[in-house]
């Protein structure tokens, strides 16, 4: 079975003499089909390695490849805190950019694309929430419509970062069956996740980064008391080598 | 007797005078070209960056009427090469070095405006001065009129294809970049229309004053909605309200015009600012004197 590979991945902020190597030399296999959930102390690197994955970074050094599957088919879904939540959009229209595949940057929708749109809604729990702009919504409102432009890209491999932050527990427990019913379909599943009791007990795969990989494979294998002790250690080295850079490169 | 009042001080004007029928044309030109424009400028709060590269526009138009006098030509391609050099100069500057992009475009349109009314000063009078910097909506020609009519015409074209990528860079430009390679196409393609809408318009409202036909009905259009089409077909009825009243203010008045347009455009956003029904003034003393009831 084809996999997620990425090899000797290394990713740097910054420029000139103040890199600041956020991913060092990654060697990941990810097969595909599967739920995994990615791990790791504040700043180490999760949301960075996911934007790589997702083709929005490049990386400095080494690859990242996808099984072979098409760019196309692969789903983002950004934190709360990328998204401008004042902008004066619809419900309806924030889920249906999930059609972009199918309607490019200037098509129109058509009557069985709004359908499907219509279709989404109803299947995150919020038909008749389509006029209602997003600034109006609750937090876990706005992740449902997210989850909802998920659907509608029927993507292959499924990118998300911390979709469970700060959203309430019903919200949480029903979006997290969405994401077993995308992997029980077939699609690979790929969620940075801080909380780790709910990966322990909803996600069977896990990756644990801290600029470099901990630990990688089965959930109960990858979170060990060692394991989570050698992740904060490297992040304290991290920090240590390269506070002055990092305050350098935030001046101004 | 009120029929004929309301035909004197409203049709009047318009049917009796050519200059001011040109006026209005391309005072709704601009109005359907630029302030669709002024809605995106605000939404990516970039506002002022178009006040910058409104000044920025001065000196090669400047350099045009140095040339060839007031040439609408000349001036035109002069303010468009200024107002791109001033857009892609401070982009690069902002990527290079630590300065955020606000300040090198503030430095920037600084020394273009000194610049601008230096060259003007050395070859023309005052009055060329306060044409270019204020415009003659009055004496529009019909060479100006078909330039004005051409860039809003474009506009719209350009704007219906990039629209929607317009806006999901603002609300999740890392969504954007997940399905799509053409954010940094449609950000360039916005930035010229910007240039090419504030050169069309300066010679209507000149460099000073064009931004605020752009900016003011956007900004008052968004005090009554919260879906981005209607604020864009809102604020292009707002600003052709502003032209005609202001327009007719300036003929009965005897008041200036340019001015007169934006004064009005003016009213629309305090008048929207105060009882709009989006996070208005209103909306805001209505919801804490429910707070304080409760």
């Amino acid at each position: 079975m084809s996999s997620i590979q990425c090899r000797n991945l290394s990713f740097s902020y910054g420029r000139h003499n103040r890199h600041v190597p956020v991913l060092n030399a990654l060697d990941v296999d990810i097969p595909l089909g599967n739920l995994w959930a990615i791990v790791g102390p504040n700043g180490a690197g999760k949301s960075t390695f996911i934007k790589i994955l997702a083709g929005i970074l490049k990386p400095s050094r080494g690859s990242a490849h996808l099984g072979g599957v098409n760019e196309e088919l692969l789903a983002y879904l950004p934190q709360h805190t990328d998204i401008d939540r004042n902008f004066p959009i619809s419900a309806y229209q924030m889920v249906a950019m999930g059609l972009w595949r199918f309607m490019g940057r200037s098509g129109g929708l058509t009557p069985e694309l709004r359908a499907r749109v219509y279709d989404a809604l109803d299947k995150v729990g919020l038909s008749g929430f389509g006029d209602r702009s997003i600034a109006s919504l609750s937090g876990g409102q706005l992740q449902r419509i997210l989850f909802a432009r998920l659907l509608l890209q029927d993507a292959s491999i499924i990118l998300l970062d911390e979709p469970f932050n700060a959203i309430d527990n019903k919200t949480t427990a029903d979006l997290v069956q969405l994401l077993h019913h995308w992997q029980a379909q077939g699609r690979t599943v790929i969620t940075v996740l801080h909380d780790l009791d709910q990966v322990k007990e909803q996600f069977p795969n896990t990756l644990m980064i801290a600029h470099r990989v901990i630990a990688s494979g089965h959930t109960h294998d990858v979170l060990t008391p060692e394991n989570l002790q050698k992740a904060r250690k490297a992040c304290a080295e991290f920090d240590e080598n390269n506070l002055e850079k990092l305050h350098k490169a935030h001046a101004f | 007797m009120i029929l004929q009042a309301l035909h004197d001080g409203l049709l009047l004007p318009f049917s009796d005078y050519a200059f001011m029928r040109r006026a209005l044309i391309g005072c709704i030109a601009l109005s359907v070209g630029a302030t669709p424009i002024g809605v995106f400028m605000i939404l990516r709060r970039m506002s002022l960056t178009g006040d910058a590269m409104a000044h920025a526009i001065l000196p090669g138009a400047a350099v045009g009427y140095l040339l060839s006098g007031l040439s609408l030509i000349a001036m035109t391609i002069g303010g468009l090469i200024a107002g791109m050099t001033v857009a892609l100069l401070s982009g690069f500057i902002t990527r290079n070095t630590h300065l955020k992009e606000d300040a090198s475009l503030a430095a920037f349109y600084l020394m273009s405006l000194a610049l601008g009314v230096m060259i003007i000063s050395t070859r023309g009078g005052s009055v060329d001065l306060i044409h270019v910097l204020f415009g003659t909506v009055l004496a529009l020609n019909n060479d100006a009129l078909v330039l004005m009519i051409s860039i809003a015409s474009i506009s719209v074209i350009t704007l219906s294809l990039i629209y929607r990528t317009l806006i999901l860079e603002c609300l999740d430009p890392l969504f954007l970049r997940s399905v799509s390679k053409s954010g940094a196409w449609a950000h360039y393609s916005f930035i010229a229309l910007m240039v090419l809408n504030l050169v069309g318009g300066f010679h209507a409202l000149g460099t000073l004053m064009v931004i605020g036909i752009m900016i003011l009905p956007a900004a008052a259009a968004h005090f009554w909605s919260r879906h981005v089409s209607n604020i864009i077909f809102l604020s292009v009825l707002f600003a052709i309200g502003s032209s005609v009243i202001g327009l007719l203010i300036s003929y009965h008045a005897n008041l200036p015009s340019g001015p007169a347009v934006i004064l009005s455009a003016g009213g629309f956003y305090v008048i929207s600012m105060l009882i709009g029904t989006e996070n208005s003034w209103r909306n805001q003393y209505l919801q804490f004197n429910k707070k304080a009831k409760a």
